[in-house]
């Protein structure tokens, strides 16, 4: 590995002071970044951990709104997030248990990567994104492939989910790298129903506003029947083309309505 | 550089390292714990893992420095002092869950994680648990027998493959 600088801040308001610093990277579970600097594919001159900020662990409820520190391990929403089922069983299935002893879900927002679990659960919530500076919408803080509303030497410091009525998350798994081929998150609250996509897309996790529209008339799997998503701009690799991933979207969308309701 | 500090395998040690020290460069160059091994060095194969208070990590993939304070226990740290094994060795060798043993390590530190807590795992358990552990000889089934063995559970219809 080649050489750099390691901090390991006790607070936020530490973690920020470290990373003004043009040529620093936040490190929060290391999960897709260590092996990234291996590969140097990035190569930040200095990396400021997250993993040893306590205000920014652990799981917790105020009123109807689940909060997850950005740097809580997978493997903690897992078992704490009951609240919330369908984003606990989420968290249960990403990467392998190793993974989701380390991996973060702020390190997952952060990255945006196309084929990440957590992006679907926090659009299709309507979750807040909290920083060290502010407050961003979800649908405001996802803008394409890797690309996040986050500033340079901003970091996720909590991810606040408003408990849906029902919900539920499907994951056609790729099957070596354990990233979603295609995901659905589908949750349901007392104004509509929101549907987002993850793993499809060349622009990373989108919302499916058509099926959002027919299961907030008809909660059911029914109410997807004629629906489709176009092709384009879907991803094509070696594990499927376009027209099968928006085939998959179809087909996720309804098992996941089946098993919500 | 920076001093760090942690309990392996029972035993308080120290070291000063670079900021890019790895877990695992640490276990194996500095502590000379090379029973703990790289297999793919990008997260994939599990071959390096540890357990980091109490939980199964991929050693490659955590910086030594975040490992400052932390209990860590090792492949090397599951034998009793006298040299017998832990049972869950035992019943890979029992089972022949091994052949060239190189992802043993990591699968006898993912199968200790694993039974820990869920001491009574299905066949599909096992088999879900160990995504992260990759093995290129013996294939999988002998492994999942040898953990659902060392779980204490009879394994004598299960043929052998």
């Amino acid at each position: 590995m080649y050489a750099f600088d390691f901090e390991q801040p006790k607070t936020i308001a530490e973690a920020v002071a470290a990373l003004a610093d043009d040529e620093a990277q936040p490190l929060s579970g290391g999960q897709t970044l260590i092996p990234t600097l291996k590969q140097r594919l990035a190569m930040p001159s200095k990396l400021v951990s997250l993993t040893a900020i306590p205000e920014m662990k652990g799981v917790c409820m105020n009123g109807n709104t689940l909060c997850i520190g950005g740097a809580t391990p997978h493997a903690v929403v897992a078992a704490e997030a009951s609240a919330y089922p369908a984003l606990a069983a989420l968290a249960s299935n990403i990467g392998d248990p190793a993974v989701r002893n380390r991996g973060t879900i702020g390190g997952s927002i952060a990255n945006n990567d196309p084929a990440a679990c957590y992006p679907s659960a926090a659009l299709a919530s309507g979750a807040t994104i909290v920083t060290n500076s502010r407050e961003i919408a979800a649908d405001d803080y996802f803008q394409g492939l890797f690309q996040t509303a986050l500033e340079e030497g901003e970091i996720v410091t909590e991810v606040r989910f408003p408990v849906p009525q029902a919900a539920n998350y499907q994951k056609f798994v790729q099957p070596a790298s354990r990233f979603a081929l295609v995901g659905v998150f589908v949750a349901k609250y007392a104004d509509g129903v929101r549907v987002a996509v993850t793993g499809a897309s060349n622009d990373g996790v989108f919302r499916w506003t058509e099926a959002e529209a027919a299961l907030s008339a008809n909660f059911s799997p029914s109410a997807l029947d004629g629906l489709s998503v176009s092709a384009d701009g879907m991803i094509g690799d070696l594990h499927g083309t376009p027209e099968y991933r928006a085939h998959l979207i179809g087909v996720m969308t309804k098992r996941a309505v089946a098993a919500a309701s | 550089m920076a001093k760090v500090t942690m309990t392996v395998n029972g035993r308080k040690v120290s070291g000063e390292v670079p900021g890019n020290r790895l877990l695992v460069e640490f276990l194996r160059e500095d502590q000379r714990l090379t029973g703990t091994h790289v297999g793919c060095d990008t997260s994939q194969c599990g071959a390096c893992v540890v357990h980091v208070n109490g939980k199964a990590v991929k050693s490659c993939t955590m910086m030594a420095s975040e490992a400052d304070g932390a209990d860590i226990t090792t492949i090397e740290g599951m034998a009793e002092a006298d040299g017998t094994m832990h049972p869950i060795q035992q019943a890979f060798q029992d089972n022949h869950g091994l052949q060239c043993g190189f992802c043993t390590p990591g699968m006898v530190m993912s199968a200790a994680a694993l039974l820990k807590d869920n001491p009574n795992p299905t066949e599909a358990d096992v088999r879900h648990y160990l995504e992260g552990n990759i093995c290129r000889c013996t294939g999988y089934h002998n492994i999942v027998k040898a953990i659902l063995a060392a779980a204490g559970q009879d394994v004598s219809k299960i043929a052998a493959e």
